[in-house]
């Protein structure tokens, strides 16, 4: 089974422009709130009339504007996970799944499956947030669905809840023979749940790709930013082949594997550079000897810092700094290191003086383009 | 006193009560699913709210009387609309058919939207969906509307006196003997069916109140979701 989507709605001045394939995989829609994720998956699911486009289900047409083909949304054989589930509340939890298949045996197997037994007779009103979710799913499926619409499925959960039903989500998935889509603005969630992401900015798929290679080569700022990459500047290429990030006012030592990372992520215009906050290594001043090897092969990837501010998180250490002589007044000269908790004890003493050297692998450096 | 007009207005705003309920509750439905005509076609079917009764009564007179089409026909078929109580049940169901068409469709929209379109995703037609789902989510609202409507159509006056007139017994209502008893000087009968009207009224408005104020509270003991009253 394969869903192709390629349609356009315009909502006043926001334009949706959603273009992408699902196989038998889950595809997640990654984006910030707002962005048009929801909006696609209604238009899957039939909620929402594109103004344009064509939606394919395996052979079937759901949509099809040259065609005046719209299948309404009882007929489009489309499970769909509402945010806050939307189950219905004067009906009792199996109810909710009866309702939706006359197969009662179907749902008996559902109810167990989702260990739902023992709340079966109660109303959505007395649930956790687990067990409504775990009722939505079974009702979901009971319609034996042909895709699945997942739209931010642990929103309204709380931490340790989540833990939980993404194992449960984890194995429906798996188990599922057909394509499902993932709404989310967590880039963790996407990661851990998806073999694909897209990212959505403004209405547009502006990035699509299996994920490892996404986080590794993000290509655009945008997915850059929601990959979590933190440290991203402007760059230009100087007339000695090397390469100037203007934010941060220094000059990055990689233009032979710079040259390979943007052919593999295949950007004609750098505009950017981008370096995760994981990624900075602590080096000793000129007293470390490894260190100052290194420094002789790879000049200028080594950097004095300037320390801005230390925030300590629960299992890891944020510092904020700068380039030490940075004259740039950019929001993003500011740039963000992440130790864990015993790298920090042992740097602690050195970074808190105010003054201290970072160094930067040029091969983990993001060649990135404006969208 | 005789009791007749008693009798006669509870006959009248039943049945009246009866249609207009499934009338009003069909076109606030309807009404959900326009688009553009949206407006136009609630101010259509809302009109007879704002209009003196007594011009409802004359356009009713109009279209129901001898020399109308409607009127000759329902006429040759042994139907009469003018001075019968079957024509105060047509002014009753007109005047107090907005009432119910508007709560209906208030209460219908307080219907979260999520559960209709969750409804349909999970193939049920639009006809399952209104008995499934939004009679259910809105029955407090609509069995309010229907408590106001029946007090509306009780206290019909305008319309009614025009198309059917006050024939004692036949078709002089409660709110007709009032008018005709103050006529005719008698202060103490007039008073006994003002009270009686207004005992009537004031017990529909508190079956209405805890009508609305009941909503879910049968599926939810404490914790309450999508901030329904």
């Amino acid at each position: 089974m394969r869903l192709e989507v390629s349609i356009e709605k315009r909502l006043g001045a926001f334009l949706l422009k959603s273009e992408f394939a699902v196989e038998q995989e889950t595809f997640a829609l990654l984006g910030a709130s707002g962005c048009g994720k929801t909006m696609t998956l209604k238009c899957i699911a039939g909620i929402e009339k594109p103004d344009r486009g064509r939606i394919v289900l395996g052979d079937r047409v759901l949509f099809d504007s040259k065609e005046k083909i719209n299948l309404p949304a009882r007929e489009r054989r489309v499970g769909y996970l509402f945010q806050e589930y939307a189950l219905f509340p004067h009906m009792t939890v199996r109810q909710n799944i009866t309702c939706a298949t006359k197969d009662r045996d179907y749902a008996d197997e559902l109810i167990r499956r989702f260990c739902i037994q023992d709340i079966q007779n109660q109303y959505p009103a007395e649930l956790s947030g687990g067990q409504s979710q775990r009722t939505a799913l079974a009702r979901m499926l009971a319609t034996k669905p042909e895709v699945l619409l997942l739209d931010e499925p642990f929103s309204a959960l709380d931490n340790y809840m989540r833990t939980r039903m993404e194992h449960v989500i984890l194995d429906l998935l798996e188990e599922y023979q057909g394509p499902s889509i993932l709404v989310t603005h967590d880039r963790n969630e996407a990661y851990r749940m998806a073999q694909r992401i897209g990212v959505m900015e403004a209405g547009m798929i502006v990035e699509q790709k299996e994920k490892r290679a996404f986080f590794d080569h993000p290509g655009s700022v945008a997915a850059a930013r929601l990959t979590g990459c933190k440290n991203i500047s402007r760059i230009h290429k100087k007339e000695d082949g090397t390469w100037f990030a203007e934010d941060w006012g220094l000059t990055l030592a990689a233009p032979l594997q710079g040259e390979k990372a943007l052919k593999e992520a295949r950007i004609d215009e750098v505009t950017h550079v981008g370096y995760r906050a994981h990624y900075f290594q602590y080096v000793e001043d000129k007293t470390d000897d490894d260190a100052m090897e290194e420094v002789l092969h790879k000049p200028c990837d080594r950097f004095s810092c300037q320390l801005e501010r230390v925030i300590e998180d629960t299992f890891s250490v944020v510092i904020c700094f700068t380039v030490q002589g940075n004259l740039s007044e950019s929001p993003d000269a500011l740039m963000t290191w992440v130790v864990d908790m015993a790298k920090w004890t042992k740097v602690k003493e050195r970074v808190l003086t105010g003054s201290f050297c970072l160094r930067m692998d040029p091969e983990r450096l993001l060649f990135l383009a404006e969208a | 006193m005789k009791l007749s007009p008693l009798w006669i207005s509870l006959k009248i705003a039943v049945t009246a009560t009866v249609i207009t309920f499934f009338l009003g509750l069909l076109a606030a439905w309807g009404v959900t699913y326009l688009r553009r005509a949206k407006h136009v076609v609630d101010g259509i079917l809302s009109i007879p709210l704002v209009l003196p009764p007594t011009v409802v009564g004359f356009l009713l007179l109009l279209s129901f009387g001898q020399s109308s089409a409607l009127g000759q026909l329902l006429n040759d078929m042994g139907i009469h609309v003018i001075f019968t109580w079957q024509g105060a049940v047509i002014a009753a169901i007109v005047i107090s058919f907005p009432v119910m068409y508007r709560g209906a469709r208030g209460a219908i929209e307080q219907v979260d939207e999520k559960l209709i379109h969750a409804a349909r995703t999970l193939g049920m037609r639009e006809f399952t969906i209104l008995r499934k789902v939004i009679l259910p989510m809105a029955w407090p609202g609509i069995a309010a509307a229907a408590a106001l409507s029946f007090a509306r159509a009780l206290g019909e006056f305008g319309a009614t006196i025009m198309i059917a007139g006050n024939l004692p017994g036949k078709t002089q209502t409660m709110s007709v003997a009032v008018y005709t008893a103050m006529q005719g000087g008698n202060r103490s009968l007039a008073l006994q069916w003002v009270l009686i009207i207004v005992c009537f009224s004031l017990t529909i408005l508190i079956l209405m109140n805890y009508l609305t104020g009941r909503g879910f509270q049968k599926h939810g003991r404490g914790r309450k979701k999508g901030g329904q009253a």
